[in-house]
């Protein structure tokens, strides 16, 4: 048993060997790899980034209610009132019309052209701050139906609407980025088994003495079964620089970023179980294609 | 430890290299098939080592009937008998070391044994010293010494050669026979296919000769 194990751990050393001594070959084979799970880790990576972005938002449901311009600020004051009851309401902020017109004044850069207004054109305006049980999706949408409904009441919006259509789109992404990932899992199949035929084909005569002085299609077939893993290993590595490197030019900018909105957001980069996963699955990914050459061409090789 | 009964080849191109061969080659014993080229000593070695498959007739190699050994066991019959070629088919990126060691390692045997081995085995062959070299940087005559240190290695019962000494020298080729006799004496069944019929008769060993595919001749 123990001389089964040093067997295999020597096959595995002499393949990598054998990769070593072509140097060229191995590496455009591994860069290709590197390339083909570069794509969809760095897409995965960008997703879970958005998500943790805006998870916090999420959080932060305010309501803006738009009152009839007719209503009145008393009527307003009333409605805030009553809503202030509510058991799922946390705070109720006024924005009267003429706060609401000033700002507007203050903030668009129309300034005194606006003051060619016969009047007001905006209604009063009320914030409304969900307690934080009733901060779900489903909390905020009842609370909104139920304002919608109120006498007087022109509009009620949510403000996280733009929150939610970016979870719709980020999902549509990583429905994206599982179907690149598919089929660029099966180029690497396709890859290296066309490496590993090429490799099988040009040790043919080798192949054909081993099997001459007793060697079994299995036995035949391990070197290249290796070969296969440590193709798999080295374009996972590549892989995993690529996107350290990606990360690495984009942490600035993004850092930048969220500092405009007053975020402290930073870029995540890869854990150790993801970069441990990435190697593990390329090395698997390779594996399969070579197993799928070694076992078609090993066994048409006969001596003669 | 051999027997051939009416045994038939014709490959997919038509031709039958072997018509109704019957022969058969006692345990230990050192036997030459001759004839020209084209006669059937390729072919019959080719079916001693289940390369081929007859088309008629039966092969008993070591009491087992070949047409009963499937594919799959192929390689492990193969392991129970020493085959030696004409163009030594040596692996030549390997050291000579390697090449020798090479039927031990697939048959499994712990690393210490198959060093032991393989220098046993080039002691033999008067290749001691030379386990480090490669195949290409070694003379014609010691190419083939190695491939027959690896035909024996694994201590087999059975030795075949197909014209060992077809690309050597006189001396070098008698050196060769001698060393197959050599085997022989020890219990070994050897059977050498060869042309030089004047090599052998220096023998005075156990000759078949083959002439389009049928036994003409034994002693």
């Amino acid at each position: 048993m123990r001389a089964y194990f040093a067997r295999h751990a020597q096959t595995l050393i002499g393949s990598l060997g054998r990769l070593v001594s072509q140097p060229f070959g191995s590496a455009m084979t591994m860069g290709v790899i590197g390339i083909a799970i570069a794509l969809p880790l760095l897409g995965s990576l960008l997703l879970q980034n958005a998500r943790l972005a805006t998870s916090n938002l999420n959080t932060a449901f305010d309501l803006t209610v738009y009152l009839d311009k007719k209503a009145g600020s008393a009527r307003t004051q009333q409605l805030a009132k009553q809503l202030r009851l509510r058991g799922d309401v946390a705070q109720v902020r006024i924005i009267s019309a003429d706060e609401a017109f000033a700002q507007f004044r203050n903030d668009s850069g129309f300034g005194k052209a606006l003051d060619a207004l016969a009047d007001n054109p905006l209604p009063d305006t009320l914030v409304v701050t969900p307690t934080l049980d009733a901060s779900t999706p489903h909390g905020t949408e009842t609370l909104k139906s139920a304002i919608a409904a109120m006498p007087d009441v022109q509009a009620a919006q949510l403000d996280t609407e733009w929150v939610k259509r970016l979870h719709a789109m980020l999902d549509v992404l990583k429905r994206v980025v599982l179907l690149t990932g598919a089929l660029l899992a099966l180029g690497i199949v396709l890859i290296v088994s066309n490496t590993v035929r090429l490799d099988i084909l040009n040790r043919r005569a080798e192949i054909e003495v081993m099997k001459l002085v007793g060697a079994s299609d299995g036995f035949a077939r391990r070197p290249f079964l290796y070969s296969g893993i440590w193709y798999g290993l080295g374009g996972g590595a590549l892989a995993l620089l690529f996107a350290a490197a990606a990360g690495a030019a984009l942490a600035q900018p993004v850092e930048q970023l969220a500092t405009l909105y007053g975020s402290g957001f930073r870029l995540q980069g890869l854990g150790f179980l993801t970069a441990a996963s990435v190697l593990g699955i390329a090395a698997l990914l390779a594996w399969a294609g070579s197993w799928f050459a070694a076992q078609r061409h090993i066994r048409e090789i006969e001596p003669a | 430890m051999i027997r051939f009964e009416q045994v038939f080849k014709r490959y997919p191109n038509g031709r039958e290299a072997l018509s109704g061969v019957s022969f058969s080659v006692e345990s230990g014993e050192l036997a030459f098939l001759t004839g020209h080229s084209g006669a059937g000593k390729s072919s019959i070695l080719k079916l001693i080592a289940l390369i081929e498959r007859p088309s008629r007739g039966q092969v008993i190699v070591n009491n087992q009937n070949l047409s009963g050994v499937t594919r799959r066991r192929i390689p492990h019959f193969r392991r129970q008998i020493g085959v030696v070629f004409q163009d030594h088919k040596l692996l030549h990126d390997r050291p000579v070391s390697d090449n020798v060691a090479l039927p031990l390692i697939i048959a499994g045997v712990p690393k210490r044994e198959v060093d032991k081995r393989v220098r046993a085995a080039l002691d033999q062959v008067g290749l001691l010293g030379k386990e480090k070299s490669r195949p290409l940087e070694l003379s014609t005559g010691e190419q083939q010494r190695v491939g027959i240190a690896r035909a024996v290695v694994a201590k087999p019962k059975l030795l075949i050669a197909d014209e060992p000494t077809g690309n050597l020298d006189p001396d070098l080729a008698r050196d060769t026979m001698q060393l197959f006799k050599r085997f022989s004496e020890v219990g070994v069944t050897v059977v050498v296919a060869t042309h030089d019929v004047h090599l052998i008769e220096q023998f005075g060993a156990r000759r078949i000769t083959l002439s389009a595919g049928r036994v003409v001749a034994t002693s």
